[in-house]
């Protein structure tokens, strides 16, 4: 008797939801925004990077999906799945290989207010530019990350908790963001994270095309070390020029990268000059005290990276780059050329 | 009446009328003169320009292109990775959807 009362109040309710529910799209059809359908973007390419002597092929895609939920909240997320095949070594002839599948992000994004978004799940963590802004395959200029890339993003580059982030202030003549996020450990396999928290404020003057912020990180688990940043970015007006720079400290390293790039597009669009882009790159790390677990080169590391990128009509581009790199351990020239294509696309058609 | 649809009822009337709330506005817009809504768009246009030269162009290319429904998917992730506050978002969408 009981059993059969709670099912119909059940069903009773059920009915209900379901009649306010569809009436309730039905009305609200109308005003959905016709332009927040779900997107699968990202990168495939191959890459070939020929260190020492030895060489390895990367085949790689990055998929990343945006799937909006309502008016204030975005579901986001992007992966790596990329196959390595490189150098038996020992004297062996013949190459191995090694899939490597990671989940860079996963999180939902609120919007919360004007200038507040709530980002909750696993997150790339907020610390210089290079982690957030340039890790995509189609972004990057150059294949190898920089060298002082792990100062600050916790050996993983991204948390799993929460983070909140937006812009302070916006106006013509500046732009002041902020981001402040914490991070509990986790051991999952996609979801490894160490315990931390931290944040970043960048301030961009348009007027003289510069940005500048300052990142601050703390590890709260093991060793609990302090990672800072300082990060200098700057476009000068009317020109193709552009110079991006980030110098990270942490405990038992510290390091910076400065890199420069010109765009030939300043001599005619869609001419077959206006696709190259020269970059130069220079790196050095500076260690203090043995670190083994920080990712830094264990000796004071000199590197200058050269670039050529070719921009191709439909999303294509080609990198590569040599580098030369000078340390204690040994020196050594660094080959590397990659081919990536950009897509995007909605998740399914619509009207 | 169930305690759940005490709650659904009214909560489906609001929904229900937020087409009428948004229809009620459409009037005030009609109201101002067309001078007045192009220089508005143009302002809007304007600022979406600057938002996307200092935000989206100096990490990568535009997309060469892309259907116009997934513009406001790509506004949202570019107003998390970029930090843009609401009103940038908004400039942006106008910009992308002249």
């Amino acid at each position: 008797m009981f059993r059969t009362q709670t099912l119909r109040r059940r069903y009773t309710s059920c009915r209900t939801s379901w009649f306010v529910g569809g009436a309730a799209l039905l009305f609200l059809a109308p005003i959905v925004i016709a332009q927040d359908t779900p997107l699968i973007s990202g990168g495939t390419g191959f890459v070939t990077s020929t260190k020492g002597g030895n060489t390895t092929y990367l085949p790689v895609i990055s998929p990343l999906l945006a799937a909006p939920l309502g008016s204030h909240v975005l579901v986001e997320s992007r992966a790596t799945i990329l196959q390595s095949w490189f150098p038996k070594g020992g004297g062996q002839p013949g190459y191995q290989r090694d899939t490597f599948l990671g989940l860079d992000f996963l999180q939902a994004d609120i919007l919360a207010g004007r200038h507040t978004t709530v980002v909750a799940g696993q997150f790339l963590i907020p610390f210089a530019t290079y982690n957030e802004r340039l890790t995509p395959i189609w972004i990057s200029n150059f294949e190898d990350a920089p060298l002082i890339y792990s100062i600050g993003t916790m050996g993983t580059s991204h948390g799993v908790g929460g983070m909140l982030r937006g812009s302070a202030a916006s106006n013509a003549s500046a732009n002041l963001d902020y981001a402040a996020y914490f991070s509990a450990a986790s051991t999952n396999e996609q979801f490894n994270a160490q315990r931390s928290a931290g944040g970043r404020v960048s301030l961009y003057i348009p007027s003289v095309r510069l940005e500048v912020g300052a990142s601050f990180n703390r590890l709260l688990q093991g060793t609990r070390e302090n990672f800072g940043g300082v990060h200098l970015w700057w476009e000068p007006a009317n020109s193709s020029f552009r110079l991006r720079s980030e110098f990270a400290s942490g405990e038992h390293a510290r390091g910076y990268w400065i890199e420069s790039g010109y765009r030939l597009n300043r001599f005619g669009g869609g001419t077959f000059l206006s696709g190259f882009e020269p970059l130069f790159r220079m790196q050095q790390t500076f260690r203090s005290s043995p670190g083994t677990n920080d990712g830094l080169p264990t000796a004071d590391t000199q590197r200058a990276d050269f670039g050529l990128d070719y921009h191709l009509p439909h999303e294509v581009r080609i990198n590569s780059s040599y580098s030369r790199e000078f340390s204690s351990d040994g020196n050594r020239n660094i080959w590397q050329t990659g081919i990536i294509y950009r897509f995007l696309f909605p998740a399914w058609r619509t009207k | 009446m169930s305690p759940s649809t005490r709650v659904l009822l009214p909560l489906g009337a609001i929904l229900a009328l937020l087409p009428l709330v948004a229809q009620g506005r459409s009037p005030q817009r009609q109201a101002t003169s067309p001078e007045e809504h192009q220089a508005t768009t143009k302002q809007q246009q304007s600022r979406g320009e600057r938002v996307f030269n200092q935000n989206c162009a100096r990490c990568h290319d535009a997309p060469q292109n892309f259907p116009p429904q997934i513009s406001g998917t790509i506004v949202r992730h570019m107003r998390v990775r970029a930090s843009l506050s609401s009103q940038d978002e908004k400039a942006l969408i106008q910009f992308m959807n002249p």
